[in-house]
């Protein structure tokens, strides 16, 4: 028999509502910010209204079971993120899981939302082989994580500072080139000579797997600044746009592949928005490639936030029987293994 | 007003962890500053000040980083909202009049919604030196104005 789950997602940005069977069957997965299901409301709605997850959230529920073809009474279990994120944001997400887990009676499930991205790789190769090692690199997140088996984690490192993710909009909007700004320098990186300038890579303490995004993107708007001063010297934004993402996928792809290596995992996952870096998926895939390891990641949908993964990862605890009780509540800064409910 | 420098990272942190120290509930600091002035900088050293162990880290795209040290402090930044009436849908005022203290980055973005005693800081990058910060410390309020008073002299004192 077959495991139906309805995943909720309101953990930043978007609302999502997504229904997953088995944990890889996608029956359905909306994003509120990728359907024009604001027109329900008439009108335009502005950036970053998106946060309006009260407004969103049952148009967003409904949509996703229409599209799988089923009703509320075809769900086996309701999974939601209950952190990390915005407290305000989250306990909408919450408040609906609740609501219908108690009203139908069904089992809940409290997923941490960075649990999820690593779960979207579960969509595409549900079996990684163990131990495996996952980079999450979106805009609010820049985490290593080493997982020896499922429900547990152990996070190698992260940001000190800013996300990569952050540090690429920020450098977007620097050159003016608007947002989002990963996909944007991404594309105009292609055609700049990524050795034009030279980038400081900060690699902190030897064997540390933590990152440090900030002091990248001062020198980049220092490197502005200077040529602007020197009275409109020319700038090119490709070539700065080419060493910029040079630099940070250096970083990134060299610690994953230092952390690969130490604790002798069998493959690698990528997570997040930035995931979808076209240089950073190259050259972790050739580097990882090298050494026997193959390089898993989600196609671009399941990348951004979205609820698809958090019904995935779901499943699994659905399986532990590892389930949430109705007092579940937001937790801004949850942990990653570390549940609290 | 009271003007600061400070030569690094390192002193600017240090400069938070001041400031840190004399904040208390409901206190509201409005950072403006541009983009790699140090604001996040700053903001670590003021959590510690208030004795906060996470690492703190950028709240651009999170919008708020909530830690727990001697006093609640909420990490806010203003960087993404596409107008001010987006700080409403933020509940900003369980935050400015909560039982913690806020620090605000890109607060010029919500000039409107920020209560009227506060601490304004402005950071500026200096043309001659990359690594120099200037602050320019402006209270609003007794209780502000009283605050950069110590402020001084507990700078001075570890000058």
């Amino acid at each position: 028999m077959s495991i139906v789950i309805l995943g909720i997602e309101t953990s930043c940005d978007e609302t999502s509502a997504a229904v997953v069977v088995d944990g890889v069957t996608i029956k359905s997965n909306v994003i509120s910010s990728q359907v024009d299901i604001h027109r329900k409301f008439g009108g335009v709605v502005p950036e970053i209204a998106s946060r309006k997850h009260l407004e969103m959230i049952n148009a967003v529920i409904r949509e996703a079971l229409d599209r799988a073809e089923i009703d509320f009474k075809d769900l086996d279990a309701v999974a939601v993120t209950y952190g990390p994120g915005l407290v305000g944001a989250l306990l909408v997400g919450v408040a609906a899981a609740k609501a219908i887990a108690y009203g139908l009676d069904l089992p809940l499930l409290g997923v941490n939302h960075i649990e999820g991205h690593i779960f979207a790789n579960m969509l595409v190769e549900s079996e990684p082989g163990l131990p495996v090692l996952c980079l999450i690199v979106s805009g609010g997140h820049t985490d290593l994580v080493l997982i020896r088996e499922f429900g547990r984690y152990e996070l190698l490192g992260s940001t000190r500072d800013d996300a990569a993710g952050e540090a690429f909009d920020k450098v977007a909007r620097v050159l003016g080139l608007g947002y989002p700004g990963g996909p944007l320098i991404d594309k105009l990186a292609a055609c700049g000579n990524k050795d034009a300038i030279p980038l400081p890579r900060a690699y902190l303490e030897e064997g540390s797997f933590d990152f440090s995004f900030s002091g990248l993107k001062t020198a980049v708007i220092n490197y502005i600044h200077r040529a602007v001063q020197k009275g409109g010297e020319h700038i090119n934004k490709a070539d700065v746009a080419a060493s910029f993402r040079q630099a940070i996928v250096d970083v990134l792809a060299d610690k994953t592949m230092l952390a690969a290596r130490r604790y002798a995992t069998k493959n690698i996952m990528l997570a997040g928005g930035v995931a979808a870096n076209t240089l950073l998926r190259e050259q972790l895939s050739r580097r990882a490639s090298e050494e026997g390891l193959r390089l898993i990641y989600p196609p671009p949908v399941l990348c951004t936030d979205n609820a698809a993964m958090i019904a995935c990862a779901a499943y699994y605890k659905y399986l532990r029987q590892d389930f949430a009780p109705l007092t579940l509540n937001a937790v801004p800064n949850l942990r990653l293994g570390r549940d609290c409910y | 007003m009271l003007t600061l420098y400070t030569q690094s990272a390192g002193e600017t942190e240090r400069l938070g962890e001041v400031i840190g120290g004399l904040l208390q509930p409901g206190d509201v600091v409005a950072l403006n500053g541009d983009l790699g002035a140090g604001k996040t900088c700053l903001a670590r050293g003021v959590a510690r000040g208030l004795g906060v162990r996470d690492r703190v880290t950028s709240p651009t795209f999170t919008l708020i980083n909530e830690y727990n040290g001697m006093i609640p402090l909420y990490h806010m930044d203003m960087y993404r909202l596409g107008s001010p009436e987006e700080l409403e849908d933020l509940g900003y005022e369980e935050y400015f009049f909560g039982p913690g203290a806020t620090l605000l980055e890109w607060a010029g973005q919500v000039e409107q919604y920020l209560p009227r005693r506060r601490l304004d800081i402005f950071i500026t990058k200096l043309p001659d030196d990359e690594e120099k910060r200037k602050f320019e410390l402006v209270p609003h309020g007794e209780r502000f104005e009283q605050m950069v008073k110590e402020l001084t002299r507990r700078v001075r004192a570890g000058n």
